[in-house]
């Protein structure tokens, strides 16, 4: 795991020497921005619920759209050859492009802290689930990093990327609002899976183990998948 | 130093590599050889450690390429086919990113990508995106990238192709001086490439390997007959084969195609080795034709290739 680092710096620069991360960052701001603050003064409460609601359906299309490139590009271009003849291990170049996204979802958060911090200034904002619904973020946006990683790594098309991404960040945000649809025993276990289900209790201001448990659970899975998909490319 | 046992390798069913066993040793200069798909850049991705083999072997130095293929990595620099970099980075970027990956040590680093960009003749690029650079610099970019951390191996794939000739002489010369204290694999498909710069050629076709020797003995080893070629101005084959079939030795004639219908180019096979040149030049004496050229054909690298791949085309 020595070469990680060489890896993730690379791949963090990448993302700020193209227009990718500017033009990624200001189409979350302005989306989020203006789903929040459109109804924010109609509700007249000093909270940023209504943000952490929507941030699991934007997180499915942004950050697929951000991790699309991480391995596919490289299949493309004929460049996984090389990095693949240097001396590294597939845990390095998994690890270091997962933590890539990552860093860089978190960069594209940090803005957004400008929220609480304008509402602070207006009303009488409780921190608690401000600083959960950060937390979540951050776990959550880790998971689907880990998910659109998996699917740049099946395809060599970008688009094909994404799509797979968003679908799969997608079905996992929406999938505990369709409990009608299943029968009553595997109900529980269905809501489990959503993704939207375990952040909205972070978002709460309440960490619980279960819910952490299942965004490393998730993203488990999904950098093994990965894994498993770049070995069958041997 | 490489041990390659029994090496195979298939694509969904197709056999790209069939049973190639080869034993490479310190300081050689080895061109791999062959026609196109015959399997050499499957064999080259197989030693790298990209690709893993369907079955066979790879040891290098002791060392199994399954079981460490990180420290086999380390030892190998590796220029793969079309030199493909990543297009935005700037060319000293990218080999510092190659520097950090191979563990070069901070304080060195510079001086290295300073050698190898005098080496390589990459001065002037080196704040340029590689992207930008033309298909000969991005060559050398490979190249720089292949001995980064002066590995005791080499393997280049097709080094030279898609170079203009002052290019291509100039990639020869750093492979020769490289290759005077490291172990050097090369693909080529132009043979008088392989020729000027290896001390050993292996030619595969079809995945097997059909030749394999020093480049000199393989010329003298392959076929023994001496062919001769002659050109004359206005006479008739027919003419030509009732006058030399006369001479003792020869095989057959052969009428080669040529541009200017005024003038008869003809090949004669002899059947052994011996110089009927006197021959030959005595009977022509005798008549009235022009002799516009007249010379003992050498085996080249090029006829031996030639015989060797359409022997095993017929067999099938």
């Amino acid at each position: 795991m020595r070469q990680f680092t060489p890896i993730l710096k690379k791949e963090l620069k990448d993302y700020f020497i193209s227009p990718m991360a500017y033009i990624v960052t200001s189409t979350f701001l302005i989306v989020t921005g203006w789903f929040f603050f459109s109804t924010f003064f109609l509700y007249n409460q000093a909270d940023l619920r209504n943000f952490f609601t929507l941030l699991p359906i934007i997180f499915s299309f942004v950050i697929p759209a951000i991790s699309m490139r991480l391995f596919s590009e490289e299949f493309n271009l004929g460049s996984y050859e090389l990095l693949l003849t240097l001396p590294v291990s597939h845990a390095d170049v998994i690890m270091g492009k997962f933590a890539a996204g990552v860093a860089m979802t978190g960069a594209m958060l940090l803005p957004t802290i400008a929220y609480p911090i304008s509402i602070s200034l207006i009303g009488d904002l409780d921190w608690g689930p401000v600083i959960g619904g950060y937390i979540g973020a951050l776990l959550l946006g880790g998971t689907f990093s880990a998910v659109g990683l998996f699917a740049s790594a099946v395809t060599r098309n970008q688009i094909i990327a994404f799509i797979i991404g968003a679908a799969i960040c997608f079905t996992l945000t929406l999938i505990d609002k369709m409990l009608f649809f299943f029968p009553e025993t595997v109900v529980s276990i269905i809501e489990y899976m959503g993704a939207d289900f375990h952040f909205r209790n972070i978002s709460k201001g309440i960490i619980d183990s279960r819910d952490i448990l299942y965004f490393f659970s998730v993203m488990f899975i999904a950098l093994y998948a990965t894994y498993l998909s770049l070995l069958k490319k041997k | 130093m490489i041990h390659v046992e029994n090496l195979t390798r298939y694509y969904d069913g197709f056999c790209a590599v069939d049973g190639i066993s080869l034993e490479i040793h310190r300081g050689e200069v080895l061109g791999l050889l062959g026609p196109n798909g015959a399997g050499k850049t499957t064999t080259l991705k197989m030693l790298t450690g990209y690709l893993r083999p369907s079955s066979g072997s790879i040891h290098v130095k002791e060392l199994d390429i399954t079981q460490n293929p990180i420290e086999i990595k380390r030892m190998i620099g590796y220029l793969p086919e079309s030199s493909p970099f990543y297009k935005n980075m700037l060319v000293y970027d990218y080999l510092d990113y190659v520097a950090k990956i191979r563990q070069i040590p901070p304080n060195d680093r510079y001086p290295r990508i300073k050698h190898l960009a005098d080496l390589c003749g990459l001065k002037e690029v080196m704040h340029k995106t590689i992207g930008e650079l033309s298909k000969g610099l991005n060559q050398r970019v490979g190249l720089a990238h292949a001995m980064m951390n002066d590995p005791e191996i080499l393997v280049l794939d097709e080094p030279t192709q898609g170079l203009d000739p002052n290019q291509i002489v100039e990639i020869r010369n750093i492979i020769k001086k490289i290759g005077q204290e490291k172990t050097i694999i090369f693909s080529t498909h132009i043979l008088s490439e392989a020729e000027a710069t290896c001390n050993r050629i292996v030619i595969i076709h079809r995945g097997r390997i059909v030749a394999d020797g020093d480049t000199e003995a393989l010329k003298q080893s392959a076929g023994k007959e001496a062919v001769v070629f002659i050109s004359l101005l206005n006479v008739g084959i027919e003419e030509v084969e009732q006058a030399l079939s006369r001479i003792e030795g020869i095989e057959k004639i052969e009428k080669i195609d040529s541009t200017d219908n005024s003038l008869l180019s003809v090949t004669v096979h002899c059947k052994s080795s011996a110089d009927l040149r006197e021959a030959i030049y005595r009977k022509i004496k005798a008549t009235d034709w022009v002799l516009m050229e007249f010379r003992q054909e050498t085996k080249t690298l090029e006829t031996i290739f030639r015989d060797l791949t359409r022997r095993i085309n017929k067999e099938d």
